[in-house]
């Protein structure tokens, strides 16, 4: 083992480089494109056998890794926001072929107005495809779980691709002590892929990903799908035990820090619960009994975990970086769905927005969540959900606003 | 060409590899089209198809096909291709799989996805020489969902969405041109009603390496609106009105396999086809037949005929 500091997009890369992919269909966007550079670095100079080519869309790149993976090679993608969801389309379709797959996602916010910088809403379209998804905080956990996500796509009680989140710059172009498994050991830990039923050959020809007439056919399959994914939860379960085993590195479904003797929990993913963590810390010096749950499974959804973490708990906090426009935070949905009518729910889920396009959650506004939700505890009512946003924010928008009113009028527009 | 085996009709293989019962109309083009190319191709083969009427070849738990079949997306399928032929190859190389047990990747689309939605994907899997066929049977227009115009549909045809007097206005694509315009290995266009014409054009293609693209003009019942049984006369007067030029691009030349002689009147193809029929009742637009038939003459005039 080496220790090395590596960017997210460089833990990506090298987690596909220790999975011996053997394919990387490709299309740049930023800032998922040092991923795909750093692959074609290493396949120029011979350091890695795969073969890597350019599509011209993330739709054809998609479409291009299903057909490769249910041709019988171990395939490896990246992409991000716009690209995400310009291969939609494709995401339900080669998820439908049990094609099993890694897809590295770094996380931006989706236009418009067009952004660069992070939020959740683009993985969290991508939630019902079939893709099961593992959502990242740390550069080392970006590269154990590309490894992770091959043994779980790969399982024969599975077989469905699954989308490995980092957020865009926080995590994408931040560098971190990152230990680099040797090649044997994550061989060990990951084989090579078996692809079984996958193949084309001239001897035993089959029909893939062919129509169904009727609702009859296609639930049987779209079901088939659906216990595939939940199946995922014990098999997540098994390879993270055995990652543990061979690495020393525990990654649980659902991360959980000083929630044991907690009255408030924050539920947040992602690179922004590192923030939710640290705000922990200070809430517990200043005595208040408070903890962090932070799903790194969000497909399948660990219900069953949430639900026993949680039992007894006086508030939960769901801090989203998404907003599911006209509804709120899909985390908070989600949660909701699976702490309802369940024995010892917390009586109160607080739903607050945060993070959007890149925004800071900063550790005030920790506070402030903790003790609305507190507040609303004691109360015995859910507050109404929060969309995070400070007066000096707001000054800084009036400001510009004032600005492109001025340039208007210099240009003779009536405003 | 010169060494080619299907010299004579009675050359062409006897032995019918697709299997019938498909849902496809009664008289479909598209089909002829298809029973012919595959007698050459032959089951060691994996057909990426787009979305449009011959996904429903292959209806859980049937195929017509001995080979196999991956059905894809509308825009996409191309791409499709390249991920089976990049994974074929990967394992061909690490031998993992052996040689004989090699398949040809052929991309099997509508004029909708061939015209349209996939024309970039097409594009793109020329540019990086995918070795691959495409095959396009194109009845011009989005035939599976009835018959709207689409990128492949002729001036003045009337479709679902161009009922007015005037057809359609707007002039079918050159798709053989664009494709050619990219250098690629073989491109071709086909007719079901030829099938020795076609039978070579298949046999030409197979012997070559890299991108080869067919267009199989592809009449069509429903969409043209004409009596099934028709489909055989329908394409030969295609060709010899010099609607759809046999013509194929190899080595960077564009020859004509099959140059009409004499050239019959386009009316006589047009007034075929109920898709055509208010060009000729209740009055016959004069100006439009005039300019169908002019830019027949140009085209030809222009490949010197």
């Amino acid at each position: 083992m080496t220790r090395r500091l590596l960017t997210g997009n460089g833990a990506a890369a090298w987690g596909a480089r220790l999975a011996g992919v053997d394919y990387v269909p490709a299309f740049p966007i930023t800032p998922q494109t040092e991923i795909i550079e750093t692959l074609a670095d290493w396949i120029d100079r011979g350091e890695l056998a795969g073969r890597l080519v350019t599509l011209e869309s993330e739709h054809s790149m998609i479409t291009a890794a299903g057909a490769a993976a249910v041709t019988g090679v171990r395939v490896f993608s990246a992409t991000s926001s716009q690209g995400l969801l310009y291969a939609m389309e494709m995401l339900y379709t080669v998820a439908g072929w049990r094609a099993p797959f890694v897809l590295v996602n770094v996380s931006r916010g989706l236009a418009a107005p067009i952004t660069l910088e992070p939020d959740h809403n683009d993985i969290l379209a991508a939630r019902d495809s079939g893709f099961l998804q593992l959502h990242c905080a740390t550069c080392q956990e970006v590269l154990d779980s590309v490894l992770l996500a091959y043994r779980l796509a790969e399982d024969e009680r599975v077989r469905l691709p699954v989308i490995v989140n980092l957020d865009g710059f926080y995590l994408s172009f931040t560098r971190e002590p990152v230990a680099i498994p040797e090649p044997e050991a994550a061989r060990r830990f990951l084989p090579p892929f078996d692809p079984e039923t996958n193949q084309f050959r001239a001897s035993a020809p089959v029909s893939q990903a062919v129509a169904v007439l009727g609702g009859g056919p296609y639930s049987y399959f779209r079901y088939e799908m659906q216990l595939a994914a939940v199946n995922a939860l014990t098999v997540y379960d098994e390879v993270a035990g055995d990652f543990a085993a061979a690495f020393g590195r525990t990654y649980a479904a659902v991360e959980d820090y000083q929630s044991h003797d907690a009255e408030v929990v924050f539920v947040m993913m992602g690179s922004f619960a590192i923030k939710a963590r640290e705000a922990v810390d200070r809430l517990r010096e200043a005595g208040w009994a408070v903890g962090l749950l932070r799903p790194r499974l969000l497909r399948p959804f660990p219900a069953g975990t949430f639900q026993r973490l949680l039992a007894g708990k006086r508030g939960v906090a769901v801090v989203d970086q998404n907003l599911s426009l006209g509804k709120g935070g899909v985390l908070y949905m989600e949660l909701a769905s699976a702490l309802y009518g369940q024995p010892g729910a917390p009586p109160v889920l607080a739903s607050f927005i945060g993070g959007l396009g890149g925004r800071d959650i900063g550790p005030e506004e920790f506070y402030a969540m903790a003790r609305i939700t507190r507040q609303a505890a004691e109360a015995g009512r859910a507050p109404p959900p929060r969309l995070l946003y400070t007066l000096e924010e707001l000054r800084e928008v009036r400001t510009l606003q004032a600005i492109a009113a001025v340039e208007r009028r210099s240009l003779g527009e009536t405003p | 060409m010169n060494e080619t085996v299907f010299r004579r009709m009675k050359d062409l293989p006897s032995t019918h590899l697709l299997g019938t019962g498909t849902p496809m109309c009664a008289g479909c083009g598209g089909l002829e089209a298809i029973h012919e190319i595959y007698d050459i191709l032959g089951g060691k083969t994996v057909f990426v198809n787009a979305a449009g009427c011959m996904t429903l070849l292959s209806v859980y738990p049937f195929t017509p096909f001995r080979g196999s079949w991956l059905y894809t997306a509308m825009a996409s399928a191309p791409a499709g291709a390249q991920g089976v032929r990049d994974a074929l190859d990967i394992l061909l190389a690490q031998n993992r799989l052996d040689p004989a047990e090699d398949v040809e990747v052929v991309v099997l689309t509508g004029d909708g996805a061939a015209y349209g939605m996939g024309l970039s994907a097409t594009s793109a899997a020329i540019e990086r020489g995918l070795d691959f066929l495409y095959i396009c049977y194109d009845n011009e227009g989005y035939g599976n969902t009835g018959q709207q115009y689409s990128g492949a549909t002729p001036h003045g045809a009337r479709t679902a969405t161009s009922l007015g007097r005037q057809g359609f206005r707007g002039y079918k694509k050159d798709l053989f041109a664009i494709w050619a315009a990219h250098r690629p290995a073989y491109v071709a266009t086909v007719i079901g009603a030829e099938p020795l014409d076609l039978a070579r054009k298949i046999e030409t293609a197979r012997s070559l390496r890299g991108p080869r693209l067919i267009i199989a003009l592809s009449p069509c019942p429903t969409g043209w609106d004409y009596d099934p049984k028709e489909t055989v006369a329908i394409g030969k007067l295609a060709v010899k009105t010099g609607v759809w030029p046999l013509q194929e691009y190899v080595d960077g030349q564009v020859a004509h396999t099959k140059v009409p002689h004499p050239r019959l009147p386009v009316e006589e193809y047009l007034k075929t086809q109920g898709r055509f029929a208010h060009l000729f009742s209740p009055e016959r637009n004069e100006a439009l037949l005039a300019e169908i038939q002019a830019r027949v003459d140009a085209y030809w005039a222009e490949a010197g005929d």
